[in-house]
């Protein structure tokens, strides 16, 4: 039991212990990589089944009882994270087969990529704030690597940004842990939701929530803290794109969502007004910096953007089915957004660039890879019935109740820009002829790089359009873990045992 | 004992965030290291400080006698300076990779990866 819980992270790490040797050979490499996805989902599923029959479930590593030592937990919300990295982290390890190059390979990309995901499934399951501080440094260490591997100008010239930001969020994360341990003298966040409302002073709590938002925020990208983003999301090979693209951002929003609902869940006014500001600027900024941009990946990063403030727009309205709208769009977004830089990817081999002026025909040549990124790039903008349509609607519905309509406004609005971005695309790269020779079919590449570039857009596509037209047991999920969320008696219970959360007061 | 350290802290983050300010990414790079250990001062701090008395129990005995230092603090710390030790070391080499291949550590001629005046053609 306690071993199953563990395995999310300890499977990618011994993945890349495994590849490291191999990387003299890219397809041994390649494979062991892909190997260790597979057995992932595999644990993936298992948690998500035990999880979703028996509630919550709580692991002590080295059998030191929470909150003393360090805990590992699954909820409904990890179970989900967790799931979705691991099909992300296969795709990817499969895309990547033909398209990172020898070069990189060699110098360990399977590697890094392999400690990048146990970075971000051991943030998704710790329920240790330090802890989770560590995951968050292994997933930065691990993406440092994939940004400059290779050494190109570009990348080193993205990577710089990259990292100087980010180690300035770490800092901040850092400091705020060392400032919440003072106060209550715990660090595990199930102990943490019962001491924190016990500390008699709402300036220093205060000052701690702002705090952890400015470091979650940093690494999730919303409004004035996300330049790192644009500046260095398209540097590296477009594999590395979009794993960071589906995963990255994401956990800073998870650790956003956890902190702000189980260990602030008071002094909800301040706290989730400042989200919902950063929320409703991060859409509208995000979207309006990709209508500027003429490159298709600099068009998708922007947009990366815009949708993580649909994310906190979920956590900052603060209702059981806003929180669901979030759960869901999370879920919908890596999907849709890993898918939108595969396409991406391929569209360049097809064409030769990224820039929207250079390249075109892609409908003409390969009608099949045409569909798949209709179905992705529309489902982002939200058309009924893909799936981004109900992620949307969930979170329309939520401010409608709350009356918060300017809100609503402001998503419609970006769902709009969202379209214009995406037509543009599908104007540009899609239709109109290729302006300077012609478009290669994808009959032209070798059969099986052919296929390792078609089966994970063929399989995301395919979620994308599972989501979107049977959402209501994606839904009732999405419900129940916002539930959880929001009454976190059941987690309090398999953390620190049965009758804990009698002291929890009001909440 | 606590409210000198913390003076310290303080002004360590003001001489690191006037060092970040800096355009040149080495003062920037000098800058994240000081705020860097003044974090983990900030730690050690948040654990109260308690003056020559180790967390150390004695044999036979299950609790130490008296109070002892906070030991937790100090690994949280421990770990810390680890980790920040990888991460500035890879920083630094970083730096250097990037002003053999680009030529400067000037932050506004870094301009590689977002041109100043991107090619705006629209396709006829």
């Amino acid at each position: 039991m306690s071993w199953l819980l563990a395995l999310p992270f300890l499977i990618p790490i011994f993945t890349a212990l495994a590849a490291f040797p191999a990387r003299g050979r890219p397809l041994l490499c390649g494979s062991i990589s892909i190997c260790g996805c597979v057995l992932m989902l595999g644990i993936a599923i298992a948690i998500m089944i035990l999880v979703e029959t028996g509630g919550p479930r709580a692991a002590q590593m080295g059998d030191w009882a929470a909150p003393f030592g360090i805990t590992l937990v699954a909820d409904r919300l990890s179970a989900v994270m967790l799931l979705i990295s691991a099909i992300v982290g296969l795709c990817v390890s499969l895309f990547s087969l033909s398209d990172i190059d020898e070069k990189r390979v060699k110098l360990g990309f399977h590697s890094f990529f392999q400690l990048l995901l146990a970075g971000v499934c051991g943030s998704f399951i710790t329920g240790d704030l330090f802890n989770l501080y560590v995951w968050f440094e292994v997933m930065l260490i691990a993406s440092f690597a994939l940004l400059v591997l290779g050494g190109d100008r570009i990348q080193l010239d993205g990577g710089i940004k990259y990292v100087a930001l980010n180690l300035v969020s770490t800092l901040l994360m850092l400091t705020s842990i060392g400032m919440i341990y003072g106060l209550t003298g715990t660090l595990n966040m199930a102990q943490l939701h019962i001491s924190l409302a016990t500390v008699d002073n709402p300036v220093a709590v205060s000052a701690l929530a702002v705090l952890f938002i400015s470091a979650f925020g940093i690494k999730a990208a919303i409004f004035p803290l996300f330049f790192w983003l644009p500046a260095s999301y398209h540097a590296p090979p477009v594999a590395v794109t979009a794993v960071f693209a589906g995963l990255l951002t994401k956990v800073g929003v998870y650790a956003l969502i956890r902190t702000f609902t189980l260990i602030f869940p008071t002094d909800l006014g301040f706290t989730h007004n400042i989200l919902l500001g950063a929320a409703l600027l991060t859409m509208l900024t995000g979207v309006l910096g990709a209508a500027a941009q003429y490159e298709f990946r600099k068009i998708l990063a922007f947009h990366i953007i815009s949708q993580i403030g649909f994310l906190v727009l979920g956590l900052a309205l603060n209702s059981p089915l806003a929180l669901a709208g979030s759960v869901f769009y999370m879920v919908h977004n890596i999907v849709a957004k890993t898918n939108l830089f595969l396409i991406s990817g391929t569209a360049q081999r097809l064409t030769g660039s990224y820039e929207l002026s250079e390249i075109g025909g892609v409908y003409q040549a390969s009608p099949l890879l045409s569909t798949f990124f209709f179905i992705a790039a529309f489902s982002l903008a939200g058309f009924p019935p893909l799936s981004g349509f109900w992620a949307k609607l969930l979170l329309l519905k939520a401010s409608m109740e709350q009356a918060a309509y300017l809100v609503a406004a402001v998503a419609l609005i970006t769902g709009a820009l969202t379209l214009y971005s995406m037509s543009k695309i599908w104007a540009e790269v899609f239709w109109k002829d290729h302006p300077k020779s012609y478009c290669s079919n994808l009959y032209e590449i070798p059969r099986t790089e052919r296929l390792q570039r078609l089966l994970p857009v063929a399989l995301l596509a395919f979620i994308t359009l599972g989501l979107g037209l049977v959402p209501e047991p994606f839904i009732d999920y999405s419900l129940g873990a916002a539930n959880e969320l929001l009454e976190p008696r059941e987690y309090l219970d398999a953390v620190l045992g049965e009758g804990s959360a009698q002291y929890t007061g009001n909440h | 004992m606590e409210g000198p350290l913390a003076l310290v802290v303080g002004i360590l983050i003001a001489t690191g965030v006037y060092l970040m300010l800096a355009r040149d990414l080495l003062h920037y790079l000098f800058g994240l290291i000081l705020i860097s250990n003044a974090a983990n001062l900030a730690i050690f701090i948040t654990g109260r400080l308690t003056r020559a008395a180790p967390a150390l129990v004695p044999k036979g005995l299950e609790v130490p006698p008296m109070p002892v230092a906070n030991p937790l603090p100090q690994a949280l710390i421990l770990t810390a300076i680890v980790i920040g030790f990888g991460l500035l070391a890879f920083a630094l080499a970083l730096i250097a990779q990037a002003y053999k291949v680009l030529g400067t550590l000037d932050v506004d001629s870094m301009r590689i990866a977002e041109p100043v005046k991107p090619k705006r053609k629209k396709s006829p």
